[in-house]
Order: structure tokens, then sequence, then C-alpha cells
């Protein structure tokens, strides 16, 4: 193996460049070192002023996804020896506006992650005294799978619905708007039905699958987006056959 | 001029190129498996035109024959019958996603779910081949 590779990173300066360039740096390939630690070597040893995020380094935080070969990745999960002998790329995460090289801009996930209510919603609280809300263990088995989302926005780099219509809701927060309407403790899937009917919600998918395949968490976005098509389409069909049913 | 209207003039926006569907194999297979849907169409079309020939009696029918052995309409329905393929296969492995199947509150496996369909399948063909020969 040799001792280096090279780094192949998007440069954008925002107060400087009109469009992004590429910039590349010879890093030590060593075994154990991800794109991630790569990245923080260049920071520390050879260029301070290359910005990108990052927090947790263990596959929990969701900070530190960009583009990795053209496949959005979490970089603290991505080897760099399996790209030898490289040059390795790395971009910011696809169909994001780019801030600062590899930093994008996330404002759009910010402000459609609320939109689906991603909390536990009651037609009444309960109150503290009552004690808390209990759930067997296969109630917790119906939704844990989506409720491993981290928001590392890896799917919406995937999905070629939200680069071609910005508007979609995207992946993660129909996933998560499917995690709540699992719970047993919830009951706000009428409120979140409203939000995800619309044009730019679930009907917005045409089951690419991409968001799958890319998601570190194994949460299959792209399953629970079908299965609220599927939800919503039985509820149509129970409104037109039985309008007086549902009322009651 | 507030923050995020000058932050905003100075992000970059990358442009998506028409070709984004070749940069991947699991983008081009689906847009493959779309594309599909047009050749389903087409099929469709062509069986509506054979029942129709059916029913306006032995001449029209000798004549849609004659016509659907010329070598541009079998290579087409050639083409259709293998986008038709990929179309079934594409769907069938995609249902254990969008369908959670529970047998006895035990989940059914994706296998299974997928394995039905092909037997549905068998069965439903197996059907039209006796109807057609018998």
């Amino acid at each position: 193996m040799d001792d280096q590779i090279s780094l192949r990173v998007t440069r954008y300066r925002p107060d400087k460049d009109l469009e992004p360039s590429w910039q590349d740096y010879d890093v030590p390939l060593r075994e154990e070192w991800t794109v991630l630690d790569a990245l923080n070597h260049v920071k520390s040893d050879l260029d301070t002023t290359l910005a990108f995020r990052w927090s947790c380094r263990m596959g929990i935080c969701g900070s530190c996804g960009m583009n990795v070969e053209g496949e959005p990745r979490l970089t603290c999960a991505t080897f760099l020896s399996d790209y030898a002998p490289g040059p390795v790329r790395v971009e910011p995460l696809g169909n994001f506006p780019i801030a600062r090289d590899l930093v994008v801009d996330i404002e759009d996930f910010m402000e459609k992650l609320p939109r689906v209510k991603p909390w536990i919603i009651r037609d009444e609280e309960q109150s503290v005294d009552d004690g808390e809300y209990l759930q067997t263990p296969e109630e917790l088995d119906a939704y844990k799978q989506f409720s491993m989302c981290i928001n590392c926005m890896l799917c919406y780099a995937a999905c070629p619905v939200y680069g071609l219509d910005p508007d979609f809701v995207g992946p993660a927060a129909i996933a998560l708007a499917e995690r709540y309407d699992l719970d047993s403790r919830d009951q706000g899937a009428r409120e979140r039905l409203d939000v995800l009917i619309e044009h730019e919600g679930v009907y917005g998918c045409t089951f690419v699958g991409e968001c799958t395949r890319v998601c570190p968490k194994h949460v299959d976005p792209a399953g629970a987006i079908q299965r609220y098509k599927l939800k919503a389409a039985q509820q149509s069909i129970k409104a037109f056959l039985l309008p007086r049913a549902l009322q009651s | 001029m507030t923050r995020s209207e000058q932050a905003g003039d100075l992000l970059y926006r990358r442009p998506i190129s028409v070709w984004w569907w070749t940069r991947k194999r699991t983008y081009f297979l689906f847009v493959m498996r779309e594309l599909s849907s047009l050749f389903i169409a087409w099929l469709v079309l062509y069986l509506l035109l054979l029942i129709r020939a059916v029913g306006r009696g032995e001449a029209a029918y000798a004549d849609f024959l004659d016509r659907a052995s010329s070598p541009w309409l079998v290579a087409l329905n050639l083409v259709a019958f293998a986008f038709v393929i990929l179309h079934t296969v594409t769907w069938f492995s995609l249902t254990p996603q969008a369908m959670v199947v529970s047998l006895r509150g035990r989940r059914v496996p994706g296998a299974v779910i997928i394995g039905a369909q092909y037997a549905g399948l068998a069965v439903v063909s197996a059907f039209v081949y006796w109807l057609v020969t018998r």
C-alpha cells in the first residue's frame, strides 16, 4: 500500500470565487483513517482555511455528510483505504447550495422538518400524575427503524426528485412523519396527512429508492414514503365508499 | 439588506445536467423503469387492437397477423417485451418495501411477498395458456 493518497477537495470561497474549483492535498494513507480524519489532517497540518462540518466522529451526529466519489456518505464512516490508490474526490453534499468549501446551506431542510410535525401529538395530554405512556416491545418495534434517523441529509443529496424539484418535502422528513404515525402514543396522523398528501408531499416521490441505499442508519425512507402513499390512498377510498363511517 | 439575503447572494447552486440519470447505474435503472410504462401502454393498445380484429371476423384477424409479422413490428414488440420484463421484475422486488404484510402478528418476510407475486403470475399465465390452447 502506498503511504500517501491524494484528496481532491471542492473549494469555494464565497467572497472571492464565482464558482467552486478543485484543490489537491496529499495525505498519509493509514488503514484506520477515515476521509474525515484526512480532512482534519489537512485542516491542522496543511491548510487551515479549509471549511467543513463535523462533530462526533462516530456516526451519531449526522454533521459530516459529503459526497465522496460522487456518493453521499458520512465521512467519519468512510475509510480512505477503500479508495486507494486514489485520488479521492470529496465534494459538498449534492442538491444543497454551497456556502463555503465543503459546507452546504441546510436552511431548506431545517424549514421542512417541522412542517411534518415530528413530535408526539395528543388529542388530550394526560397529566404527569397519571404516569408515563406505556408501550409494549411490539409497539416499539413498529416505528423503531424510522426513529434511527440522524438528520444527516444524505438521502436529500441522493434524491434526484429533490434535486430537480426543491419544493419536495423529501425522504427524511417523510420517514420521520411515519415514525410518529406508527407510534402508539401518537394521535397526530391526521394533521401530518394534511401536509403530506399535497403535491410536494409523498406524491412527489417516484420511488427511485436511492435514499434507502445511501442511508447510513438503514432507515428506509423510500419504504416509509410508499407506505404513506398506500395509507393515503386507502384513506381516500374509505372516505369515498364509507363517508359516514369515518365521521363517527 | 438582511443577513440571510446577503448569504443567499453568496451561495453557489450547482446546476443539474439533463443527463443526471446516466451518472449512476441505479438512476439509469430507475429511468428505464419509468420508461417501461410507455411500452406497457403500447402492449395494452396492441392487445386491444388484436381483440378488435378478432371481433371483426376471420379476414380482419388474418390481416392483423399479417401486419404483426412485419419486421418493424416484431422488433418493436421484442423491445416492448424486454421492458415488460424489467417493469415486472423491478416492481415485484419493490413491493415488500411499500407493503407490510402481517400474519398472526408476525411480519411476512420480503422474499415471501416477492415469491407470492411470481406464483400469482405463474398461475395467471398457466390459466391464459390453458384458455388459448384448449
